[in-house]
């Protein structure tokens, strides 16, 4: 993979790019006069800016290279990460949550849980959650890194320290109005940047029917039906035919449900955005115009996976790759050069690479220049949209809440700019931690699944039960959390040995087809019983008093009145989306 | 459109993508012909194609953003 050479047009286009990032950032330093101008864009941002943004912040580094390797792992079942553990969650959040979220006038996530419930609440989530951000942040810094190296053969020191200080620069001159600006930027970038491969690659085998057709030689190889890489519910049935490894209640349930809703409907990372909106019918509608994207990108990110699958390299690249690689995608090799091999001597196929290995078989120079622009572009939205979360929510819900209370705004604005540095400074850290670990998206979902599985049944009952108490809500959490990390010690996927993959408590359950599944079922464990356990100790503690709660309770809000035309309402989009969605799953059945 | 923030995002988008765009375009003029340049792209010259495409979304970022003020 070491030998793309990159022409001088390739660093003119990131030079480019870099120089309008910080532009950016310089521009917009003069608007920056209050604390909330930073941390909220003064709730100013138009609808569709905020929903791209919304998307954005989204399609970072686990999203890119992650879908594009669970393209070449699972097929186009890949795109059930988006038709059901995406879209249902964006419109439920737009339609149902965001007059809460916006109404409430929270400035933040964890300030909404103050508001409903109480101060301790508040706290758990707040630095589970900033923890969380730089966690997500390290990781995709090391990715990048890592990624730059093989393909590139950069130093990853220095591509993670300058990718780092760009993203540091503008958020720190433009606040979170900078980072938005910048992730609609990098989303076009992004589409730009990755269609060709896509286009090209459908071109070169045969459009989706040769695709299909190429693939189904792999399917039978693997011991699946010869569709089970190109239908993505066929054979949903039964976790062993189909090659995610799961059924399709797991998969509708810890998916579609448990975690989709965690991340969608609570993450601040993505509803701040959607908190900067203009006005309320904006800030409802901000899900739902990013859902209209985010339906389209299995085509964008997870077919160049498929396609990888099934091309075969022009001309050896090195010796090790001559012997072990699936289609373009290389096997894993140790840092002499070996190649990496599983206990049956097999080679072991590093899918990470199989975007990146596409980028490289298909992009002349020029247009390669594109398209790593736009990777490192992604790499920054995410990267920009976990630094934004984490510093307003450690400026206002941990420093403004338990260490200074009553600064002047000035101070809290200083704040913001010294938290953006200290958490670029704590991801930096964390990069070199996340080194141990192995397939990102794996890893991300099962952090999910600890912290956020837990977190829906709560907000659920916050915003829909006014009966719940904010003791119920957060012995509910701690409970979700500790049954989430239970199943997790008690059960091990097929293949794996026990430690992080589980089993850590004995193995009690019969193994899970795949670590996926695994995931989904500790997701489903912790939501139930953090849904069980609220209930139960909410009703064993004092309620509070209705006029308490108005605002932040759905019945007793009053409805959010219809000021705009028929089709610019919410309603009205997510009723489109929702048809679009179900379409696409018909044709891909 | 740009509400209470000064600079309309349509501005720098729209702009980088023109620069971006010609860029691709120019390099697409001078390479073209160069044999076996792009064997990659199965033949295609999409330096030029899609340095044009690039070009002309930025066109349209910017039409509203510079007509606006008048």
């Amino acid at each position: 993979m070491t030998d793309v050479r990159l022409a001088w047009i390739d660093y003119v286009l990131m030079a480019i790019y870099f120089a309008f990032v910080i532009g950016v950032g310089v521009a917009l330093k003069r608007f920056m006069r209050s604390s909330t101008d930073y941390f909220l864009s003064g709730r100013a941002i138009p609808a569709w800016v905020a929903g791209l943004a919304f998307i954005s912040a989204n399609l970072g580094a686990q999203e890119v290279i992650g879908m594009g390797a669970s393209g070449a792992k699972y097929g186009i079942a890949t795109s059930h990460f988006y038709w059901v553990g995406a879209i249902p969650a964006m419109v439920f959040v737009g339609v149902f949550m965001m007059p809460f979220y916006y109404g409430s006038r929270a400035r933040s996530v964890p300030e909404y849980l103050k508001l409903r419930f109480d101060e301790k609440t508040r706290a758990l989530n707040a630095i589970s959650f900033a923890v969380m951000t730089v966690f997500s942040s390290g990781v995709s810094l090391y990715a990048m890194g890592k990624l730059f190296r093989l393909l590139l053969g950069w130093d990853e020191d220095a591509s993670m320290l300058v990718a780092a200080g760009i993203v540091l620069a503008y958020i720190f001159l433009g606040g979170l109005t900078s980072a938005i600006y910048n992730e609609v930027l990098q989303f076009f970038l992004i589409v730009f940047g990755f269609l060709p491969l896509a286009l090209l690659g459908l071109k070169d085998v045969g459009g989706w029917d040769g695709l299909q057709a190429r693939l189904m030689t792999h399917s039978v190889a693997q011991g699946y039906a010869p569709t089970a890489y190109t239908q993505c519910w066929a054979f949903m049935g039964d976790a062993t035919r189909n090659p995610v490894g799961v059924e399709w209640f797991g998969l509708a349930m810890g998916l579609g449900f448990v975690l989709s809703f965690g991340y969608w409907c609570t993450d601040f990372l993505v509803v701040q955005r959607a908190m900067a909106a203009d006005s309320m019918t904006a800030a409802r509608r901000t899900p739902l115009i990013a859902a209209i994207p985010k339906m389209l990108f299995p085509f964008l990110v997870i077919l160049p996976g498929m396609i990888a699958l099934t091309v075969e390299p022009r001309r050896e690249t090195t010796p090790a790759a001559a012997v072990a690689h699936v289609g373009i995608i290389p096997a894993k090799t140790t840092d002499s050069g070996e190649v990496l091999r599983d206990t049956n001597a097999r080679p072991v196929i590093d899918y990470d690479l199989a975007t990146p290995a596409m980028l490289a078989h298909y992009l002349p120079a020029g247009l390669l220049g594109l398209g790593l622009t736009a990777l490192l572009a992604s790499f920054m939205s995410g990267m920009a949209g976990n630094v934004t979360a984490f510093n307003t929510v450690w400026t206002y819900d941990i420093y403004q809440s338990y260490f200074k209370r009553d600064a002047s705004d000035a101070h809290y604005l200083w704040m913001g700019r010294a938290a953006t540095v200290g958490g670029i400074a704590l991801s930096v850290a964390t990069a070199y931690v996340a080194a141990a670990f192995n397939n990102i998206m794996d890893v991300l979902q099962l952090v999910f699944a600890f912290v956020n599985a837990p977190l829906f049944a709560t907000f659920l009952l916050g915003m829909f039960w006014k009966r719940a108490t904010g003791h119920g809500a957060f012995w509910g959490l701690v409970a979700g959390t500790l049954a989430a990390a239970f199943h997790h010690g008690i059960s091990l996927p097929e293949g794996a040995t026990v430690g992080v993959k589980g089993g850590f408590l004995g193995v009690f359950l019969s193994p899970y087809r795949s670590e996926l599944a695994q995931t989904f079922w500790t997701a489903i464990t912790a939501w139930t019983v953090c849904f069980i356990v609220t209930i139960v100790v909410s009703l064993a503690t004092k309620p509070r008093p209705d006029e308490e709660l108005v605002g932040l309770v759905y019945t007793l809000t009053p409805k959010p009145t219809e000021e705009t035309a028929f089709w610019q309402r919410p309603g009205t989009l997510a009723v489109v989306v929702l048809i679009g969605t179900l379409l696409l799953n018909v044709i891909f059945f | 459109m740009s509400g209470g923030i000064g600079l309309d995002v349509r501005l720098p988008i729209g702009v980088m993508f023109v620069l971006m765009g010609l860029t691709l375009v120019l390099y697409g003029w001078m390479t073209n012909g160069i044999p076996g340049f792009y064997d990659k792209s199965l033949g295609i010259n999409i330096n030029l194609w899609w340095g044009l495409a690039m070009t002309i979304f930025g066109g349209a970022m910017l039409a509203p953003v510079l007509f606006k003020g008048r």
